[in-house]
């Protein structure tokens, strides 16, 4: 099956700035793809020239098997997008727009449901511009889908929502993901990325630096494992520094706190258990996806991009 | 859930679509209130008040029966069609830019292009219900005579508002944000609108702005509307000419450099 996004050594600057570099990556059918990076490392103008927002200087891409500059009319049909600094009219209302929206699609998806799915409802005859952050947010996203797109494009998905407003968005995009709408996923949440995407491609200074699952992702980085727990008795640090599989022992109070590669876990507890001591409290850290993303960038994912 | 069901097949055609977005359009101008306040409602309340002032009843010559309160209806007519061209066009347009609604258009089928093409057509049809609103109440009112040559004065309209137009579409095109469009269109109609004789008639101007007035759009439209009006004949050509150049070259103009 062909991907559903191909892009292949896309380089793009503004003047002297080079916004990206190189970066390839493919997209297949039916999965969420996520892009993470730190902030200008080239995340938005990557799926603008995806968008066909911007010409790229080099390399191609194909969506759909269009072109999207040259077959930009086609594209617009089967590509919903929301922009990260797209507004729309500001007294226009919830639902004038997304009625409107609807009918610039040839076959659009039933808006009603949508403004409910997002819990706009009740804002449906409020305008634009008297929306709160998440409100528009959550907009944008339904305006995004209202087309039926074989392909979504969100770029800062839930920046701005609140918890509650953030797993519902995640339900619902797994939701239209069980389509089979492809979705790409430009974030800075790594939560959102562990908890959506099939694969995550990392982005620094216009580059792609590696192409996993999250999982996948967080191993590569070789982040270690973090053990707590609070031993039932004395116990000897000896017992645990000569295996192999721990890197490192300390305590916190009556805490033991061990760190080692994946298999320290089971190293750890088979040598308490031969010795007759429970462990108490007992708390595994996993590298997470932002773990690995700082490992690998030297940066912090923040807050905007 | 079931968020992503298609429809029941509504009409979801191009030429709807565009029609659904002109409608929208002409409601968001409503909505925005400059037009319909100051290009229609401010100009209304002129005219009311100057069919009261007794001195406008005179006749502007002796034995005529053309008063200067006639001399003023066309005047109000390009007041509304300047208001709505030079301000509320390019405030909207200018700020659909800023705030990125052309930009999200572009990722839709329907294109920015047809977003200005609304919001012209829109404009339009305020400044066509206004026109009809003014000569109904100036007829009813105060008496005033139709024009007499409406084929003509029709042509002369159309042409103004082309020519005016086009200067606000320029305007959009060449401001950087929405604070300089207002700004540029505002400051373009106070000259603009006194070549149409809006505080002192064209014919006890200096000869120097006499002279200078049948080239601006708002003086050509003027002797238009009067030619049509009051003398009764089709509008000669020196100013119908002139309108059209305006329209012409600022709409080259603004397509030139326009920016999404």
């Amino acid at each position: 099956m062909p991907p559903v996004i191909e892009v292949r050594n896309l380089h793009k600057r503004y003047g002297n700035n080079v916004a990206v570099d190189d970066v390839s990556l493919t997209v297949q059918e039916g999965e969420i793809f996520g892009i993470l990076g730190p902030n200008g490392a080239g995340k938005t103008t990557t799926v603008e020239c995806i968008e066909g927002l911007r010409v790229p200087d080099r390399g191609e891409i194909k969506v759909l098997g269009l072109d999207p500059h040259r077959d930009h009319a086609e594209l617009t049909r089967r590509l919903g997008v929301q922009l990260q600094a797209g507004q729309i009219q500001e007294r226009l209302e919830v639902a004038e727009a997304l009625e409107l929206y609807s009918s610039f699609y040839p076959n659009p998806a039933d808006w009603r449901g949508l403004m409910d799915g997002l819990g706009l409802a009740g804002k449906a005859k409020t305008r634009y511009a008297k929306l709160s952050g998440g409100q528009k947010q959550r907009l944008s996203i339904a305006l995004a889908l209202v087309g039926s797109p074989q392909v979504a494009i969100l770029d800062e998905l839930t920046t701005g929502l609140d918890p509650q407003a953030r797993r519902d968005t995640w339900d619902l995009i797994e939701d239209v993901r069980s389509r089979g709408v492809t979705i790409v996923l430009v974030t800075h949440f790594m939560e959102e990325a562990e908890r959506l995407c099939d694969r995550v491609a990392l982005i620094d200074a216009g580059r792609v630096v590696m192409v996993d699952t999250p999982a996948g992702l967080a191993e590569r980085a070789r982040i270690e494992q973090r053990i707590q727990f609070r031993p039932s008795r004395q116990l000897d640090d000896g017992l645990l520094t000569s295996l192999p599989e721990v890197s490192s022992v300390t305590r916190r109070g009556e805490t033991v706190i061990v760190s080692g590669n994946s298999d320290a876990l089971n190293a750890v507890t088979a040598v308490l258990a031969r010795n007759q001591i429970v462990a108490e409290r007992l708390r595994v850290e996993q590298a997470s996806l932002e773990d690995a993303f700082v490992e690998l960038t030297g940066k912090r994912p923040d807050a905007t991009s | 859930m079931s968020i992503l069901n298609t429809a029941a097949p509504v009409a979801a055609n191009r030429g709807s679509a565009t029609w659904r977005l002109t409608k929208a359009e002409i409601k968001l101008c409503i909505r925005e209130k400059t037009g319909p306040l100051w290009g229609v409602g401010f100009p209304l309340i002129l005219l009311v008040i100057l069919g009261n002032v007794p001195a406008l009843g005179e006749p502007v010559e002796a034995n005529g029966d053309l008063t200067y309160f006639d001399l003023y209806v066309p005047v109000i007519i390009l007041f509304n069609l300047a208001i709505l061209a030079l301000t509320a066009l390019p405030t909207i347009l200018a700020g659909y830019r800023e705030n990125g609604v052309l930009r999200r258009m572009r990722t839709t089928p329907i294109g920015p292009a047809r977003v200005l093409a609304a919001q012209l057509v829109a404009n339009l049809a305020i400044a066509l219900v206004a026109v009809v609103l003014f000569l109904t109440v100036a007829r009813l009112g105060f008496g005033v005579r139709l024009p007499q040559n409406l084929a003509g004065f029709a042509v002369g309209w159309l042409l103004a508002a082309a020519a005016l137009l086009s200067i606000g579409l320029l305007i959009t095109a060449l401001a950087p944000g929405r604070g300089p469009a207002t700004a540029i269109g505002t400051v373009l109609f106070f000259p603009m609108m006194f070549f149409a004789g809006l505080w002192v008639p064209i014919a006890q101007m200096p000869p120097l702005l006499q002279n200078i007035s049948p080239y601006t759009p708002l003086g050509a439209g003027m002797q238009v509307f009067q030619e049509a009006s009051y003398q009764g004949h089709f509008p000669s050509a020196q100013p119908l000419l002139t309108l059209a150049g305006y329209a012409i070259i600022c709409s080259v103009a603004a397509v030139r450099w326009f920016r999404w």
